[in-house]
């Protein structure tokens, strides 16, 4: 049941919430800046003051705080939508993002460009983890969406399948090359990092984020309509085979996106939903967008202590996530014994 | 009114359906009846719109289910299953709200018609009060009863049941079929138990290895020829109250 004004308050306080999130994230860092230093930097590129900060610090506040901030929303939000979309889709509430096989795939990807040489460069990393996980995702859907239907236990089955034939291979390329300098960025890029994260990154992923979001809200009503189950979504008018292609195609896309931007960071696309879910209920219409705007919040602040904590040695955000998200994990199983 | 003429279902292996004619004039309650396998279910999901008959044809006041789209079959037809099962943590409301959805011209909001239309079948049910109890702490009794509120929120033409009372005490199963009854839909429901049917429908339709072998009033259909045939047990068959009541025998050790 959705009531417009208890849903409103809520997206406002959490709008709010990321906003403030974002303003403050980005004062928090190594190097010596003061709230007000930052937010005029910010401001003189939005075209809102002039500031006359000197161009490093400048440069660390624009060129790579900001980014990595956004970054980490962006991915937050996407993860956590899509691991909601999954969970209805699939019928699964352990299903995550990375079911379809997409995350291995992308570390496949980035794990054979850095080591074929093409350049350790952000951009070909990303290209190619982004390829590999949309490779991933069609050997998935090529075996499971045998006679169109994309049955979710095929699904699951084929995606483990892929997940850990790319595991297998990955781990293959790390030892066959043997140069501890791949394999040192390589196990940073497996475990999940924002570091990465800069405009050009964002430039891709911020589109993205936005049409898929935007679909899956439109979808969501259909999405309400899966709670018992597929027959019982079509007896209410919903083309099951078409949402579930079109939702999980689209999450696939965005999920591939984000990882090539971070690796992957797991945990959030299992746990937000869930905890979203005790706020809002299983409505879709309130779920997507608390569950986006909470990931995108949670992954801000994630992301922050990964960076700061430990200063000056950074801690992969994966991590940092695995160290949460564990312990929900198993308080969310518990909870579900109990229910039987 | 429901008019099932013809229709034949297969998979490579069997027919499961037989040139199945049969039909459900308005307001009226057809018992669909017989043995395990005998392709109650497949019939169901045919006329539901579910499976696309191999051959032959479903209408619905003369209009085809396999030509119309998903929407428009699920703002006519509503279908109750034997066992509804979810993990989520939903109302009494936020399900029957789910029969509203082939409705709904808001993608964001429920109207304040749509709540007032689910409060009101709710009373149909007989579970007024009900609305915010959690699923998950209801009987399998008010689950059936909560599911048929959500098909009535349909508004459907036709209401489908596919042995709806499978899991229900025999009040509950009683109660439920009281329910359906003043309704007053347009029904084709499969049932188990026979003297439920002859209670209840006012035609039954027998179906053996997915064809149809009698179909008509209860007390005309259910003889104890036909029981031995089909169901392959002995009864007596009688009245009481001018209702038919079948006595069945142990089988012969």
């Amino acid at each position: 049941m959705v009531r417009a004004t208890g849903r409103a308050v809520v997206l406002v306080v959490l709008t709010v919430g990321l906003l403030a999130s974002v303003g403050v994230a980005v004062t928090v860092g190594p190097a010596d800046l003061s709230i007000g230093t930052v937010w005029l930097v910010v401001a003189d590129h939005l075209g809102l003051a002039r500031s006359d900060v000197p161009p490093l610090r400048e440069h660390i506040v624009w060129d790579l705080r900001l980014p990595r901030v956004l970054g980490a929303a962006a991915v937050g939000a996407g993860l956590a939508a899509a691991g909601a979309v999954m969970q209805t889709v699939i019928r699964n509430p352990l299903a995550d993002p990375y079911l379809l096989g997409v995350s291995s795939g992308a570390s496949l990807g980035a794990v054979l460009v850095i080591v074929a040489g093409v350049g350790s460069g952000v951009v070909a990393v990303g290209g190619g983890a982004f390829v590999g996980a949309l490779t991933a995702f069609a050997a998935v859907v090529a075996v499971a969406g045998r006679r169109a239907a994309l049955a979710p236990t095929r699904v699951v089955l084929m995606g483990v399948a892929v997940a850990q034939l790319c595991a297998a291979l990955t781990s293959f390329v790390i030892i066959w090359v043997g140069d501890p300098h791949a394999t040192q960025s390589i196990t940073f890029w497996l475990s999940g990092s924002l570091a990465r994260a800069g405009w050009a990154e964002l430039a891709w992923a911020a589109p993205v984020l936005v049409a898929v979001l935007g679909l899956v809200g439109w979808h969501a009503r259909a999405l309400d309509a899966f709670a018992f189950g597929e027959e019982a979504a079509a007896t209410l008018g919903v083309d099951v085979i078409r949402v579930r292609w079109l939702l999980l195609v689209a999450t696939a896309l965005l999920t591939a996106v984000l990882v090539a931007m971070s690796g992957a960071i797991g945990f959030v696309g299992l746990i937000m939903p869930h905890a979203a879910r005790l706020l809002t209920g299983p409505d879709h219409r309130r779920l997507l967008p608390v569950v986006a705007l909470a990931g995108a919040i949670f992954l801000i602040w994630v992301d922050t202590a990964a960076r700061t904590l430990f200063e000056p040695r950074e801690l992969p955000v994966g991590v940092l996530t695995a160290l949460l998200g564990v312990p929900a994990f198993v308080i969310l199983l518990r909870r579900r014994e109990v229910r039987g | 009114m429901l008019d099932v003429s013809g229709v034949s279902w297969a998979v490579p292996a069997a027919r499961i359906l037989d040139r199945v004619t049969c039909t459900a004039p308005a307001g009226s309650l057809v018992g669909l009846l017989g043995p395990n396998g005998s392709g109650k279910t497949t019939l169901l999901r045919v006329v539901a719109g579910l499976l696309r008959p191999t051959s032959g044809q479903v209408t619905i006041d003369g209009d085809a289910v396999a030509r119309l789209r998903r929407l428009a079959v699920a703002r006519r037809i509503a279908l109750l299953a034997q066992h509804a099962e979810t993990d989520l943590d939903l109302t009494v409301l936020d399900v029957v709200l789910l029969g509203r959805i082939p409705h709904q011209r808001s993608r964001w909001s429920d109207s304040d018609t749509e709540r007032a239309r689910a409060v009101e079948v709710l009373a149909h049910v007989d579970l007024t009060g009900f609305e915010h109890r959690k699923w998950q702490t209801l009987s399998g009794g008010e689950r059936q009863r909560v599911q048929l509120a959500r098909a009535l929120a349909q508004e459907p033409e036709l209401l489908l049941l596919d042995e709806p009372t499978n899991h229900l005490d025999i009040g509950h199963q009683l109660q439920l079929l009281h329910l359906v009854r003043r309704a007053g839909i347009t029904t084709l429901a499969a049932l188990h138990d026979l003297n439920l049917a002859a209670m209840f429908c006012d035609t039954v339709v027998v179906l053996d290895a997915g064809r149809v072998v009698a179909a008509g009033a209860p007390e005309q259909v259910l003889t104890p020829a036909l029981l031995a045939d089909v169901f392959g047990v002995e009864a007596e068959v009688g009245t009481h109250d001018g209702r038919t009541v079948i006595h069945y025998r142990p089988p012969a050790a």
